[in-house]
């Protein structure tokens, strides 16, 4: 990591603590933010939160292998969830998920070369209405078609 | 957004924002008190608890604070009913709140907004904001004297075990989301170790009605032991998918036939933790004394192969299961080992005999709801669907 993306990091996370503040309560909130930004929370991230809020990096670690929505290993800028739920899965969500593993020549759990994308599976969305459904970071579409699926990815940007 | 206002008898149909509050601080805590208990009103999320009695505990409780918290971690499969409540009646939800800071003494809410549901954030945000300059939020709500209370939305990280009421406590403290001990229960040992009422967002929303028309116009719709209405999320195999609100009592028949469902083979009754039940059973009711459920309703149809169904649901358990206690840990892995040795047909009776019992055994030593549920689809599917799964 270079010098000037530590600095960077550091002072994002001075900001998030000084927002939700010092509180071991606040650790979730910080965490959603970096995760928001970076997409990962990096073992500096880490080291750096718990040096605020005055807990062991290993607490912030166990946090964060804990949620879904948290990791600590880099991902795409873009990070896609299927709905994997048996009511997405009754819509044939498993040709969307093809379509996409050709189109992006990823599988899921995978990231793409230029680290555009990451497909992931994700359990209920609490869209089961209108399945098959996705989410492209906080954006969702539903009733997808694989051919409506890959054109929404085509248009994602960033 | 568009609301579903006269399609329904309580929820869907019109209120108006900020009435209930208006007059909820004009009457005594006690009198919201003996509403509730007339209205025999139970928690929407799943555990069926009775509200009045979760309230008056909160409301003995001695404490500096006390906190009020909306439960919006909807992640039960199948279940989409709160996210509906949450973007077109968040109104509903907020003052429900309110009425329930006023009535325990709180000052605080807190919204535990699903990870998933991020993108509804920004509208329940607004409305926050609108109940501020209303004066629905802040001090002294509407001119009472000395009753203060605020909102802020708190987001889940996606965790299905967050969803029990102890869990969500944790997570909300900055930590996994692994269920607590009971007691001390979270009435007088809640959030931060303060009295907390934890309740649905279908629960709170009941809340501003019931206060308007009162326990006895309440208990007019439903059983005599399931007073109300519940809202129904309805998926799979029909013609019209979606959020309904009916009352309880009605019988699995009827909701298929509401929803345009044909040639239904099985319906899965209280999402991936409820009980799946066969034809023979459609004319059970819905209700907390037949076939109790926090809405969920998935329907299979004939061509639909039910050792897949199970299999899905028993995958979501296994990475669900938040693996602090054994019996669900262990206990998830083993029964979904046991469907893959039924799909490879290398399995004997007498081992699957012995699951059913393992599943029993889930039931009454797992720590939470989770692992106290999750053997319902393997033992009720195996059960019920046992000529299809095993080709008689």
């Amino acid at each position: 990591m270079l010098v000037s993306e530590k600095t960077s990091l550091a002072e994002e996370v001075e900001q998030l603590v000084e927002q939700y503040g010092k509180t071991r309560s606040a650790l979730l909130p910080i965490l959603q933010g970096i995760q928001k930004k970076y997409k990962f929370i990096s073992d500096y991230a880490q080291q750096e939160i718990a040096r605020h809020l005055k807990i062991h990096p290993v607490e912030v670690f166990s946090v964060i292998s804990f949620y879904g929505f948290l990791n600590s290993e880099p991902k795409g800028r873009n990070i896609i969830r299927i709905c994997k739920t048996i009511s997405c899965d009754m819509k044939n969500k498993l040709s969307v998920v093809e379509a996409i593993e050709r189109e992006l020549k990823i599988k899921i759990g995978e990231t793409t070369h230029d680290k555009k994308f990451t497909l992931e599976y994700t359990n209920c969305l609490g869209l089961c209405d209108k399945g098959p459904a996705m989410t492209i970071n906080e954006n969702v579409y539903t009733n997808l078609c694989p051919e409506k699926a890959v054109q929404i990815i085509h248009e994602t940007e960033g | 957004m568009k609301k579903r206002t006269g399609e329904g008898k309580i929820l869907f149909s019109a209120y108006e924002s900020g009435k209930a509050i208006k007059k909820a601080i004009s009457l005594n805590r006690d009198d919201i008190l003996f509403e509730l208990k007339e209205s025999n009103l139970r928690g929407r999320g799943g555990a069926g608890f009775s509200v009045a009695t979760k309230w008056m505990l909160a409301s003995a409780a001695v404490a500096d604070s006390k906190y009020v918290i909306c439960n919006a971690d909807e992640g039960e499969p199948g279940t989409f009913k709160d996210r509906v409540l949450l973007s077109e009646y968040p109104e509903l939800v907020f003052d429900g709140m309110v009425i329930a800071g006023y009535t325990i003494g709180a000052k605080e809410g807190i919204v535990y907004l699903r990870g998933e549901y991020e993108y509804v954030r920004k509208a329940l945000e607004n409305h926050l904001e609108l109940m501020r300059s209303n004066n629905l939020l802040g001090n002294n709500i509407l001119g009472k004297e000395g009753f203060d209370f605020n909102i802020q939305i708190r987001m889940g990280s996606s965790a299905y075990v967050c969803g029990e009421e102890t869990a969500l406590i944790e997570s909300l403290e900055g930590r996994r989301g692994e269920a607590r001990n009971r007691p001390p229960y979270p009435v007088n040992t809640g959030y931060l170790g303060k009295p907390t009422i934890v309740n649905n967002v279908e629960t709170l929303s009941i809340i501003p009605h019931l206060i308007l028309k009162g326990g006895k116009w309440f208990k007019k719709f439903g059983t005599e032991k399931s007073s109300g209405t519940k809202l129904f999320s309805v998926s799979g195999d029909c013609e019209k998918p979606g959020v309904y609100e009916w009352e309880w009592g009605i019988t699995v028949n009827e909701v298929l036939k509401r929803v345009e469902a044909k040639n239904t083979k099985a319906v899965q009754i209280g999402g991936a933790s409820g009980k799946c039940i066969p034809k023979s059973e459609f004319n059970r009711k819905i209700a907390y004394e037949d076939l109790p459920t926090a809405g969920s309703v998935i329907i299979f149809n004939e061509n639909r192969d039910m050792l897949k169904v199970l299999k899905n649901f028993m995958e979501f358990f296994v990475e669900e299961s938040c693996g602090q206690c054994t019996p669900c840990r262990i206990g998830n892995k083993k029964l979904l080992e046991g469907i893959e040795l039924i799909e490879k047909n290398d399995f004997t009776f007498s081992y699957l005999n012995k699951l059913k019992e393992l599943g029993k055994t889930m039931q009454i030593t797992s720590k939470c709801g989770l692992g106290q549920s999750s053997p319902n689809a393997f033992i009720s599917i195996l059960e019920n669907f046992k000529e299809e799964i095993f080709s008689y």
